[in-house]
């Protein structure tokens, strides 16, 4: 899809929490070896998918210089609400001081629903329905202890404030395009504490098959080529996954490497593949191509180019700083972290 | 803070909360937080709210062991008199810090974080903590 009218990304933010719980640990409990991860992000025992959203919004409305009653839409892409029924959308727009003239709602997709919220209110600024939005995606993910996700399941944010293109703009939102199926590789049903997956499921004819189909679908929509691309992308459920999509599509190591960050925070979920970009926009210049496809299971991917413009470089996002800041805790202050102590 | 597991209270609180919402006394102009009809300073009743700014100092810091109803489960933790950049002084939690490395003069920015639960199936109320800054 192709916006109506230009627009762009005028001001960015990403979150991770300060601990961190290396794989190698998580090994000595449960044992298993090759962990998909080095270390993973572990929320603090006062935040949330809510407080964190918070952080990456305040940082991406902070770094746009945009008035907070310009603030038109805050959207809230997450499988980890703190309530099953309470918007997460008010607290953050309400902190943020942008409330009461706002479209605020939160949005779930798996882990695809940031890059769906970052389309729609893409669609809403050219639409000019509203003058600027912010698209979050944020996740607290959960994983029952010894389970194979424990070894990845993160924590972080990213947002964006989208607004019309400007010269000042970090980067122009080129076009998007969306491929969902009813692919049922990953679920955690109503009152569940923990998701269930399918195991090797998760890989082809779920996370691939999306995650080429959207990526291709783009490309062939809008007259684009892998060479066309300096920075690729994908959502990061591990290392792994990413390097072989690029491999798949054509696109080198060097296009993808520069996003990846799950080896030091894990899969942030709604956030995976945002922060991915957050990092590369933190160290692009103005003109160069990026192609962004997240995955969310269930399933499904989003795929959006992004052309960075004259503002990328001017401001920076605090995401390195964030990187460096960690405690290590030990297995059994993760436990505590997560709540698994009662 | 007194507290009382009241959803309208909380809901009231929010702004202050959430924003640092302080009160500026139009007579003395002194700088308190929270907000307040009453400056505890001066006395006048002409308080006008504030946005603080989000750095300051630590003055002192305590380490709770025992804590309140509430706060359960989340021991050891950090209360601090937080002294902002404009001079305003704010009691706050401190948190992403283990207590042994704390110092006073320490510099350190707001977050927002959860305060407590008011119950497992109750509202969960969050608000302004801070942080180390580096």
């Amino acid at each position: 899809m192709i916006f109506s009218t230009k627009v762009g990304i005028s001001g960015y933010g990403a979150y991770v929490p300060v601990y961190r719980v290396r794989d190698s640990e998580i090994e000595r409990i449960w044992g298993g070896e090759g962990a998909p991860v080095e270390e993973k992000s572990v929320p603090g025992l006062d935040e949330d998918s809510l407080t964190m959203a918070f952080e990456a919004a305040r940082e991406a409305l902070t770094m746009s210089g945009v008035n907070r009653e310009d603030v038109g839409a805050v959207l809230v892409g997450s499988e980890s609400p703190p309530y099953a029924v309470k918007p997460s959308a008010t607290v953050i727009s309400e902190a943020l001081g942008v409330t009461p003239k706002v479209i605020a709602i939160d949005m779930e997709f798996a882990c695809k629903a940031g890059t769906t919220a970052l389309i729609l209110a893409s669609a809403l600024v050219a639409s000019k329905a509203i003058k600027c939005g912010l698209a979050i995606g944020t996740d607290n993910a959960q994983a029952k202890p010894g389970d194979e996700l424990e070894y990845t399941a993160g924590a972080g944010a990213a947002a964006f404030l989208i607004s019309e293109l400007s010269s000042d703009s970090v980067a122009e939102i080129e076009c998007a395009f969306s491929y969902v199926t009813d692919t049922p590789d990953f679920w955690r049903r109503e009152g569940e504490k923990y998701p269930r997956h399918t195991y090797r499921f998760t890989g082809e004819p779920a996370y691939f098959h999306h995650v080429i189909s959207a990526a291709k679908g783009l490309m062939e929509e809008v007259g684009l080529k892998p060479s066309d691309f300096d920075y690729v992308v994908f959502h990061q459920p591990n290392v792994r996954f990413p390097l072989r999509a690029a491999q798949q599509l054509g696109f080198s190591t060097e296009r993808v490497k520069p996003g990846i960050v799950c080896d030091k925070i894990g899969n942030t979920y709604a956030a995976s593949s945002l922060i991915g970009l957050v990092r590369v926009l933190d160290q692009a210049k103005p003109g160069q191509r990026i192609l962004v496809v997240s995955f969310g299971s269930g399933a499904g991917s989003d795929a959006i180019s992004l052309v960075t413009r004259e503002g990328v470089g001017k401001r920076r996002s605090s995401l390195s700083t964030l990187l460096e800041r960690k405690i290590y805790v030990d297995y059994g202050a993760y436990t505590k972290l997560k709540g698994l102590l009662g | 803070m007194v507290w009382s597991e009241s959803v309208p209270r909380f809901w009231r609180e929010r702004a202050r909360k959430y924003r640092l919402v302080g009160g500026r006394c139009r007579k003395c102009n002194s700088i308190v937080y929270p907000h307040r009809s009453v400056c505890p300073h001066c006395g006048a009743e002409n308080m006008e709210p504030i946005e603080l700014p989000r750095r300051g100092k630590v003055v002192t810091f305590s380490v709770v062991r025992h804590p309140p109803r509430g706060f359960e489960g989340k021991e050891p933790f950090l209360v601090a008199v937080i002294e902002l950049e404009n001079g305003a002084r704010v009691l706050s939690q401190l948190v992403d810090v283990h207590p042994e490395d704390v110092k006073e003069g320490m510099e350190v920015v707001a977050v927002f974080r959860r305060y407590r639960e008011q119950a497992p199936n109750g509202i969960i109320e969050y608000g302004i903590k801070f942080r180390p800054l580096k």
